[in-house]
C-alpha cells in the first residue's frame, strides 16, 4: 500500500504544493515496538504503524521505523536520548513525556464466551471462578487489583500478553482454560474476532472502581518534552484525522469510547 | 510522629565483649564477622586525623553507583566496580599503587535492565587465597588473589527471571554464601551456599515457599507463636503468590562461630501493591537464623509481617554480647528500614527492645511482648486513595548503608535517611501498549528539613548520644577505628572524619563525586595506617545523577528523584578510589 514510489509520489506533490518547506524531505522518526500486535509490527500491519504512516504523510515526512521493545524504561533510553521523534501511543499525561491531546479512548473489558452470562466485577457468580488478568512486570493491572480487592486472588490466572503470547490470554477464554478475563480493550477486540465467534467482549463498568482505580484511559501521541513544536504539528493532525484514525481502529476491533467525556487517571477532564 | 529519644548525659561505656583479632588488613566489607566495621588501628586520632593527606588515587572510569568497600590482604586491594563489575587488583607495595590485574567477568548487558536501583555492587570477600564476588548477572566468581586468574564461576541465578546480584558474599567454614536481588521485578529470593574450591551449589533456601524450600525442619524454633507451623511460606500468601514473592536476600550477612548461626535479612514481598497479596508473606522483610553447613533454618523473626512500604530487612546486623537489664546477653543489633534499631538474643531471635532512631509515622511501636510491629491503620496505602506524611519512606529510614560499632565508645555510628513520602494521585504508566496505574510516589525531608543523618547510637539504652544532620540522606558506609575516629561520606562527595565520642567535624575531603561506597581502614606495607573510600555517586539515592533522570520528574526512581532532584547541583558522576594517610 505504502510503496516508496508512492512516499516519492506524496513528497513531491506537497512539495510541488509548496506545504513542505524545503526540497529535502524532513525525516519523522518513530519508535515502534517491532512485535506487539495488534499495535506494531515489523512488517507495519499494527494499527500504531498505519496511523504513524498517516500522520507522516500529511506532514510531509519520511517516516523512519526504530524498532525497539516497548518494556520498561524505553522512553529514558530511546526517546529521550533522541533515538526517535515520537511514540504513537502512550497513555494521556504520561509523566515523562510531553503527549498531545488523546485521539482515542477505551477501556478494560472482559472476555467471555457467549454462552456465559454477561459478566461484572461484583457479581457473585464471579467466586468460584478462573480469571486470566495481564500481569506486567512486577505489577498487575487494574482489573487484577479490583479483584484483589474483592477478595478473589485466588481466581486470577496471570498471562504475560507480549509478543509471542499476545493472544495467550484471549485463547484461554476460548479453549476454557479459564472461565474469564480481563484484557485491555484494543488486544482483546482484535484477538477476540480472530480466536472464535463464540466470545463476547464487555466494557468493565463503572469505568473507575473507588478509591481511584480507573479502567478505561486515553491514548496520545508522546514526543520529548522539550518538543512541542512535533507535539502542536501531531496534534492538529489528529484533530483534524479524527475520524480517518476512527476508522482504522475500527478496523483493528479496538473498543472506542468518546474522548469528550474523556476521565483519565487522574480522574481529571482535560 | 515517633521521634527518637535523646541521651541527655551520656557516659561512655566500654565493651565489655570480645571482638575477633585484628592484623590491620580487610578481607571482607564489614571487616569482622560480628560486622563492627572496627578497626584496632590507632595512628590516626581525634588529635591528628586533621592533617591527614591523599596519598594515591585510581579512577574505575565508570559511572555508576560505586557501592564497595575495598578489600585489602596481602599487601594488595581489591576494588569491585559496579556494573560490568570488573575486579582490580592495585600493588600496595609500590609508590602510587600501581594495577596489578584487572579481571573482567563479562556480565550479559541485558542484567543491567533488571537491577532496580542503579547497577552497582557491594564488594569482595577474600578467603583461602581467592576472592570471591557476585556480578550482576547472577555469576558468583571466584579468582585468584596472586593472579587474577578465575577459579571457577557459576551461573546461580537466571536474569530471565528479573533476578540480579548485588551483595557482597560472606565465606563461613569454606562456604560462599550468596543471595539475589530483584525483590521489584518478582523474583523468588534465596540464600545460597557455594563450595569455596569448585563453586558447587551445597544448599540453597529459599524465603517463601514450602518448608522444604525454605529449609525449615526439626531444628527450626521461632521465638514468636506466628513464625511457627508448617508451610507458612504458601499458607501465608494468596494461592501460589509465593512463587513471586520478592524475599530476595541482598543485604548483608553475619556469623558467630560459637552458636554456628548465620544471620540475614529478607527484602520485601512482592508485587509492591500489597493489595495483591493478603496475608503475613512468610519469609519476607524478616530475619533468619541458619546453619551455615546445612542451610536449616533456626529461627526467623519478622520485622515488617505483611510488608506495606517496602521494607526490606536485609540491613546489617551486628553480633556483640551487651548488658541487657543487668544481664550480658548474647544480642544482634539491627537497623532497620521501618525505622527501629532492634536489639535480638541471637540465640532464640527473642526482641529485646525496638528503640525508634529516626521519624516514624507508619506504626506506633513494636510489642515486646508478642514481636508484633503495631501498624497505623489510616496510613494503610490504597491504590487510589491519596496517603500523605508516610515515614519512613520507602528506602526506609535507612538502607543498605552499614553502621560500625566502637567498642571504645560502646556506641553504634549509623548512617542513614531522614525522608518522609506522600502517595498521592495515581498516575498513568503502561508497558507495551498496555496502560496500568501506580501511585504517584513523592519523597521529601523529614521535619527539620534536612534529608539525611549520621547517628551515634546507644544499643542498651537505645538513645540517640549526638547526631549530624545532613542536606541528603547519608548513603555511605560507616568506619569506627580505635583512634576514636569515625569515618564516613555524603551524597554531595564530602568524604568526613568525625570525633566518636562528640561527634565533631576533625577533618573533610571534597571528592570527584557523590560517596556512597564504604571506607576501609588498613596498615600499610610501610606500617602506616591508610583510610580507602570510592567515590562514585548513583545507588538508589543517586540515580538521579548516575541514570541522568529529568530532575523535573519527581516520581522517577521510584519517587526518590523527588527528594534528591537538586542533588545534581552539588555532584557529578564518576568513579574514583581515594586513600588517605598522615604525612
Amino acid at each position: 500500500m505504502y510503496s516508496p514510489y508512492l512516499k516519492f509520489l506524496v513528497g513531491f506533490l506537497l512539495i510541488a504544493s509548496g506545504l513542505a518547506a524545503t526540497a529535502q524531505t524532513r525525516e519523522l522518526r518513530v519508535c515502534a515496538d517491532p512485535y506487539n500486535m495488534p499495535f506494531s509490527s515489523r512488517d507495519q500491519t499494527g494499527f500504531e504503524n498505519r496511523i504513524a504512516a498517516l500522520v507522516a504523510r500529511d506532514l510531509g515526512a519520511r517516516l523512519t521505523f526504530i524498532w525497539q521493545r516497548m518494556g520498561r524504561g524505553f522512553v529514558r533510553e530511546y526517546l529521550d536520548q533522541a533515538q526517535c521523534d515520537f511514540v504513537v501511543g502512550i497513555p494521556t499525561n504520561y509523566r515523562s513525556v510531553l503527549t498531545t491531546s488523546p485521539y482515542y479512548r477505551s477501556t478494560y473489558v472482559f472476555v467471555s464466551r457467549r454462552a456465559q452470562p454477561v459478566p461484572s466485577l461484583d457479581s457473585p457468580a464471579l467466586n468460584g471462578l478462573k480469571i486470566g488478568v495481564q500481569v506486567l512486570d512486577e505489577q498487575y493491572t487494574p482489573p487484577g487489583e479490583a479483584l484483589a480487592r474483592r477478595g478473589l486472588q485466588a481466581a486470577i490466572v496471570g498471562f504475560d500478553t507480549l509478543g509471542d503470547d499476545a493472544d495467550s490470554i484471549v485463547r484461554a477464554v476460548a479453549d476454557k482454560k479459564v472461565d474469564l478475563a480481563v484484557v485491555w480493550g484494543p488486544l482483546a477486540g482484535y484477538f477476540a474476532r480472530r480466536v472464535g465467534p463464540d466470545l463476547r467482549i464487555t466494557p468493565v463498568e463503572p469505568e473507575v472502581d473507588p478509591p481511584g482505580l480507573p479502567f478505561t484511559f486515553a491514548i496520545s501521541m508522546g514526543v520529548r518534552k522539550s518538543n512541542l513544536p512535533l507535539r502542536d504539528q501531531l496534534e492538529k493532525i489528529l484533530v483534524d484525522r479524527r475520524s480517518d484514525i476512527r476508522d482504522i481502529l475500527d478496523e483493528y476491533g479496538v473498543p472506542q469510547l468518546p474522548i469528550a467525556s474523556l476521565v483519565n487517571a487522574q480522574g481529571a477532564a482535560r | 510522629m515517633q521521634q527518637p529519644t535523646v541521651e541527655r548525659n551520656y557516659q561512655p561505656r566500654p565493651y565489655q565483649g570480645q571482638l575477633e583479632g585484628d592484623d590491620g588488613q580487610w578481607i571482607r566489607p564489614a571487616k569482622d564477622y560480628a560486622s563492627t566495621r572496627y578497626s584496632s588501628l590507632d595512628q590516626i586520632n581525634a588529635k591528628n586525623a586533621k592533617d591527614l593527606k591523599l596519598s594515591f588515587t585510581f579512577s574505575t572510569g565508570m559511572s555508576h553507583g560505586h557501592e564497595a568497600a575495598p578489600l585489602v590482604v596481602n599487601n594488595t586491594m581489591y576494588i569491585v566496580t559496579p556494573f560490568p563489575n570488573n575486579l582490580y587488583a592495585l600493588d600496595l607495595s609500590k609508590p602510587g599503587a600501581p594495577m596489578k590485574w584487572v579481571y573482567e567477568p563479562l556480565p550479559t548487558p541485558a542484567s543491567q535492565g533488571v537491577a532496580c536501583c542503579d547497577v552497582v555492587n557491594r564488594g569482595a570477600a577474600y578467603d583461602d587465597g581467592k576472592i570471591y564476588y557476585n556480578s550482576l548477572d547472577n555469576q558468583t566468581v571466584a579468582v585468584d588473589a596472586n593472579t587474577g586468574k578465575e577459579v571457577w564461576k557459576t551461573r546461580v541465578g537466571d536474569i530471565n527471571k528479573g533476578e540480579s546480584m548485588t551483595m557482597a558474599p560472606l565465606v563461613v567454614k569454606g562456604k560462599v554464601l550468596v543471595g539475589n536481588s530483584g525483590g521489584e521485578f518478582g523474583v523468588r529470593g534465596w540464600l545460597t551456599a557455594l563450595d569455596g574450591k569448585t563453586g558447587k551449589i551445597v544448599w540453597r533456601a529459599y524465603t517463601a515457599g514450602p518448608d522444604k524450600d525454605v529449609l525449615i525442619g526439626p531444628r527450626f524454633k521461632p521465638f514468636y507463636p506466628q513464625d511457627r507451623g508448617q508451610d507458612l511460606g504458601v499458607k501465608s500468601w494468596p494461592p501460589d503468590a509465593w512463587k513471586i514473592g520478592g524475599g530476595g536476600v541482598w543485604g548483608w550477612i553475619s556469623y558467630d562461630s560459637k552458636l554456628n548461626l548465620i544471620y540475614y535479612g529478607t527484602a520485601n514481598p512482592g508485587p509492591w501493591d500489597a493489595e495483591a497479596r493478603p496475608g503475613d508473606n512468610k519469609f519476607t522483610s524478616g530475619i533468619f537464623a541458619r546453619d551455615p553447613d546445612t542451610g536449616e533454618a533456626v529461627w526467623f523473626y519478622q520485622f515488617s509481617p505483611h510488608d506495606l512500604y517496602d521494607y526490606d530487612a536485609v540491613n546489617e546486623n551486628l553480633l556483640l554480647d551487651l548488658p541487657i537489664h543487668g544481664q550480658t546477653r548474647k544480642v544482634l543489633v539491627h537497623p532497620d528500614r521501618n525505622g527501629y534499631v532492634y536489639v535480638m538474643d541471637r540465640t532464640t531471635g527473642e526482641v529485646l527492645s525496638a528503640s525508634v532512631f529516626a521519624p516514624i509515622t507508619t506504626s506506633r511501636g513494636v510489642d515486646l511482648k508478642t514481636g508484633q510491629l503495631q501498624y497505623v491503620e489510616e496510613k494503610k496505602p490504597i491504590t487510589g486513595k491519596v496517603v500523605r506524611g508516610l515515614c519512613p519512606t520507602a528506602p526506609g529510614a535507612k538502607d543498605w548503608q552499614p553502621s560500625a560499632f566502637s567498642p571504645r565508645t560502646g556506641l553504634m555510628y549509623i548512617p542513614h535517611n531522614h525522608l518522609c513520602m506522600d502517595e498521592e494521585d495515581l498516575t498513568p504508566n503502561y508497558i507495551a501498549g498496555t496502560p496500568y496505574v501506580g501511585a504517584n510516589v513523592r519523597m521529601y525531608d523529614a521535619p527539620g528539613g534536612y534529608g539525611g543523618e549520621f547517628t551515634a547510637w546507644d544499643p542498651v539504652e537505645g538513645k540517640v548520644v549526638w547526631t549530624i544532620p545532613d542536606h541528603f540522606p547519608v548513603w555511605s558506609g560507616a568506619l569506627a577505628t580505635a583512634g576514636d575516629v569515625v569515618f564516613y561520606g555524603t551524597l554531595d562527595g564530602w568524604f568526613k572524619a568525625v570525633d566518636a565520642n562528640s561527634g565533631s567535624l576533625l577533618w573533610q575531603f571534597k571528592t570527584g563525586s557523590g560517596i556512597i561506597g564504604q571506607p576501609v581502614t588498613y596498615k600499610g606495607p610501610d606500617g602506616k595506617q591508610y583510610v580507602a573510600i570510592l567515590s562514585g555517586v548513583g545507588g538508589w539515592a543517586g540515580a538521579i545523577v548516575a541514570g541522568g533522570l529529568d530532575a523535573r520528574d519527581e516520581s522517577a526512581a521510584l519517587g526518590f528523584a523527588g527528594a534528591m532532584k537538586d542533588l545534581p547541583h552539588y555532584t557529578n558522576k564518576g568513579g574514583m578510589l581515594y586513600v588517605f594517610a598522615l604525612p
